[in-house]
């Protein structure tokens, strides 16, 4: 009784309502994960109702011209693994530019069905397409549906079934005259050059980028003969002949198709846009949606953070731990072991999974914006600004984030499409000084600095500074170097994002941060908690009682000699940088622990005085500044990791920011300590050396990576 | 040469060529900019740059680095 199992690739513009079309075509049954060596999100799932039959969302493109990285994942996926059919769906509010992708996809020869969505808008609106008629000229089946309200899909499974079954493909439309003649006349030149399947999607591939395609250099010296007189007959290229011819035939193709009432020239979405993005109004009301998001989410007394201490203090704090320790006391379990689940596990992915409240409310937010449409706004708003530093418009959502916390920051910049911006984005953003740096600052400023009021807001200058510097110095070099990134973009239409859309948006980023807690972490605060607890103690190797004679502290007092340089090179203050790694939290409560304190309050007042003895004011600094610039927490090293996809990057962003962080650090104490004690050492010749260094990555000429780029850019 | 960074809100205009090269070049046509092609400017950004549009029914935004790179004739 096993049928044989059908492929059905779904595929559309951005904004046409793919995403919500995929969660009503496969309902729970949803596999996400990663388009091999890309953190371009591939997702798939069971159709519903039939488990034997796969869905496949495609990325939502424009085209498949193979020019971005989604159109070629796209187009690889639909020519190398022959999908049964696709389903293509146009949003029946824009026709003319979605149907261009489809005009490419009917050039494929796989059975088609294209989903008109948003039919129930356009009959709200009282105007009618003509369904049958665009079917007749597009030779596909063509059914009217609403992703959203999840109308006629059971009729748009039904057709798309049909197709594949039967797998009748529809016939390319004919161009006009002499453009298929151009193509009949390639079709001769190429010859076995190109493959017999799918021919016509290779030809006006060949002919639209033939560099992109393995030829012979006799059929392509031949093509381009031919490709010449025709641009010469024609007066124009090639590149946009071809446009010109595709969208020529989708004026035929829609010409007469709509009835009814003509749409108001000016409409609701319009009259929102001229508030939202006025000339004036635009900043004040982006400061608002700002304020709110970050109000909801991270500021101290939204309903994230409430419930983040709710969990940090009640749940991780009176609840749990006792619970678990006294079923451990029942059971008789051994101290080290009850010690390593409390002290080590609990504690440490308590202390990570204490942000998911914080982090499901800021999902919330960001999904809902999303759907809205206004996040294309914040990039519109935002670019010029931004772009300055090797930026774009869409990293202000990441950093804005990144004041609450790194983990989220880091994950919000997957709404970045370019991804010479999302890795230089993921790279800046911990830079900002998260929540639980705040402590750190305190701390110091306290201790060093009288409680002076300029320490905190300093310590955001220098994070947005480091973010400035870093882009500029990362823009000249070679893997951020090239030309900016098309900045074409849409502006989709104002509208109610769909309650499950943004629902299962949320569990998903929700989800993946669980994940990670429950692997990287877990590994990462068992570790710390070994190299903690053992050590040797009146003689003998075993659990200790004081952290001092612990591994931790032998490893502090390895590797102080690296911090030396920087002022702090004391075995507690190397402790306290590593503890940081794992929680910024952990630096301030290392410190209570390393100087026998014990238990301190959250900005360690007890240990102020101690503090003072062993750091200058200079070398205080020099210690903020390394601790807030360098590697985050492990938690966002997690979602650096998951961000890049790829080991490679995400050693490159660990690395960048730690050598940064180092060289900021030494220029200030090395400097600092010359302006102030007037002593000229050898330090001062490394600090001076450093700030030249770093000048000269700063202000050094750009170079012209423009030849090397356009080499490596085909990818076949 | 006109460009469409010449335009001033609510002008409309016909696009004559469009300039530049490689994958840039091919973007802008695909998304419908093309000899022929009537477009309307709506508004720069509150900094100046990018520009929106309106094109073939829907709204566009481009940077004026982009936006140069269209030649039209604008409409009186």
């Amino acid at each position: 009784m096993t049928k044989q199992a059908l492929t059905i690739a779904l595929a559309g513009n951005p904004n046409s309502g793919k995403t919500t079309l995929f969660n009503q075509l496969t309902g729970a049954n949803q596999y996400i994960g990663n388009w091999p060596g890309v953190t371009v999100e591939k997702k798939e799932g069971k159709l519903k109702g039939h488990p034997q039959v796969i869905i496949q969302d495609l990325p939502g493109i424009y085209s498949l011209s193979a020019n971005s990285l989604e159109e070629r994942i796209a187009s690889e996926q639909l020519t190398q693994h022959s999908p049964d059919a696709i389903i293509n769906i146009v949003d029946g509010t824009n026709l003319e530019r979605n149907l261009y992708l489809t005009m490419q996809i009917l050039e494929m020869g796989i059975p088609t069905v294209v989903a008109i969505n948003m039919a129930d808008m356009l009959s709200r609106q009282g105007a009618k397409l003509d369904l049958d008629k665009l079917s007749k000229r597009l030779g596909c089946p063509v059914v009217g549906i609403s992703a959203l309200k999840g109308t006629h899909i059971n009729e748009l499974i039904a057709e798309a079934l049909k197709v594949a079954k039967s797998g009748q493909a529809p016939k390319a439309l004919a161009y006009e005259k002499d453009f298929e003649k151009l193509l009949s006349d390639a079709d001769a030149v190429l010859g076995s050059d190109l493959q017999e399947n799918q021919r016509r999607y290779w030809l006006t591939r060949a002919l639209e980028n033939p560099e992109s395609l393995n030829l012979k250099p006799a059929s392509l010296d031949e093509l381009s003969a031919l490709v010449k007189s025709y641009e010469e007959k024609e007066d124009d290229d090639i590149q946009s002949l071809i446009t010109f011819e595709r969208y020529a035939l989708i004026d035929q193709v829609v010409e007469g198709v709509r009835g009814g009432k003509v749409p108001d020239a000016v409409s609701t979405s319009d009259k929102i846009d001229r508030i939202v993005t006025n000339r004036w109004l635009a900043l004040p009301i982006f400061v608002v949606v700002m304020t709110l998001v970050f109000g909801l989410s991270v500021w101290s007394a939204g309903p994230g953070t409430f419930l983040t201490d709710w969990v940090n203090e009640s749940l991780f704090g009176d609840i749990i731990p006792p619970a678990v320790e006294s079923l451990l006391v029942n059971w008789g379990v051994a101290d080290w072991l009850q010690s390593l689940i409390l002290d080590g596990i609990i504690a440490g992915v308590g202390a990570v999974l204490g942000f998911l409240p914080q982090m499901v409310v800021l999902f919330l937010v960001l999904a809902f914006l999303e759907g809205t449409g206004y996040m294309a706004r914040v990039a519109f708003i935002m670019d010029r600004l931004f772009r300055r530093f090797g930026l774009s418009g869409k990293s202000f959502i990441p950093m804005l984030v990144g004041v609450g916390c790194s983990v989220p920051g880091i994950m919000a910049s997957r709404t970045i499409e370019e991804e010479r911006d999302r890795r230089m984005t993921v790279t800046v953003t911990s830079f900002i000084p998260c929540g639980a740096k705040l402590p750190i600052i305190a701390l110091i400023a306290g201790a060093l600095f009288g409680g002076a009021w300029w320490v905190a807001p300093s310590a955001y200058f220098l994070g947005i500074a480091a973010v400035i510097i870093s882009g500029i110095i990362l823009k000249k070099t070679k893997p951020f170097a090239g030309p900016p990134a098309p900045f074409v973009m849409e502006l989709p239409p104002y509208r109610w994002p769909a309650v499950g859309t943004v629902l299962r948006s949320v569990w998903e980023r929700a989800w993946s941060f669980v994940r990670k807690a429950g692997t990287v972490i877990l590994l990462s605060s068992i570790v710390i908690w070994v190299l903690s607890s053992l050590g040797w103690e009146n003689g003998s190797f075993g659990l200790v009682e004081d952290v001092e004679n612990g591994l931790m502290a032998k490893l502090g007092g390895a590797i102080a000699w690296i911090f030396k340089p920087l002022g702090f090179g004391n075995w507690r203050a190397a402790v306290a940088t590593i503890t940081g790694l794992v929680a910024k939290e952990n630096v301030v409560s290392t410190y209570g622990v390393l100087y026998g304190i014990g238990e301190v309050s959250e900005a360690g007042e007890e240990i102020w005085h101690l503090l003072a003895r062993d750091f200058t004011t200079v070398s205080a600094y020099a210690f903020l500044i390394f601790n807030l610039i360098c590697v985050p927490c492990f938690a966002a090293i997690g979602a650096i990791k998951r961000e890049m996809n790829s080991a490679r990057w995400t050693w490159f962003a660990i690395g960048y920011q730690t050598i940064f962080a180092y060289v900021l650090a030494l220029v200030y104490y090395q400097l600092g300590t010359w302006f102030t004690t007037g002593a000229f050492t050898v330090g001062t010749v490394f600090g001076i050396i450093a700030l030249v260094g770093l000048l000269y990555m700063i202000f050094r000429r750009q170079k012209d990576y423009q030849k090397s780029m356009v080499s490596a850019a085909p990818a076949k | 040469m006109k460009t469409l960074f010449d335009m001033q809100p609510g002008q409309k205009a016909v696009v004559k060529k469009v300039h530049g090269e490689g994958n840039l070049r091919q973007r802008i046509l695909d998304m419908g900019i093309l000899r022929g092609t009537e477009l309307e400017m709506i508004k720069k950004a509150p900094l100046g740059d990018p520009i929106e549009f309106k094109v073939k029914g829907y709204d566009l935004s481009l940077r004026q680095s982009e936006a140069s790179l269209v030649e039209v004739e604008v409409r009186k």
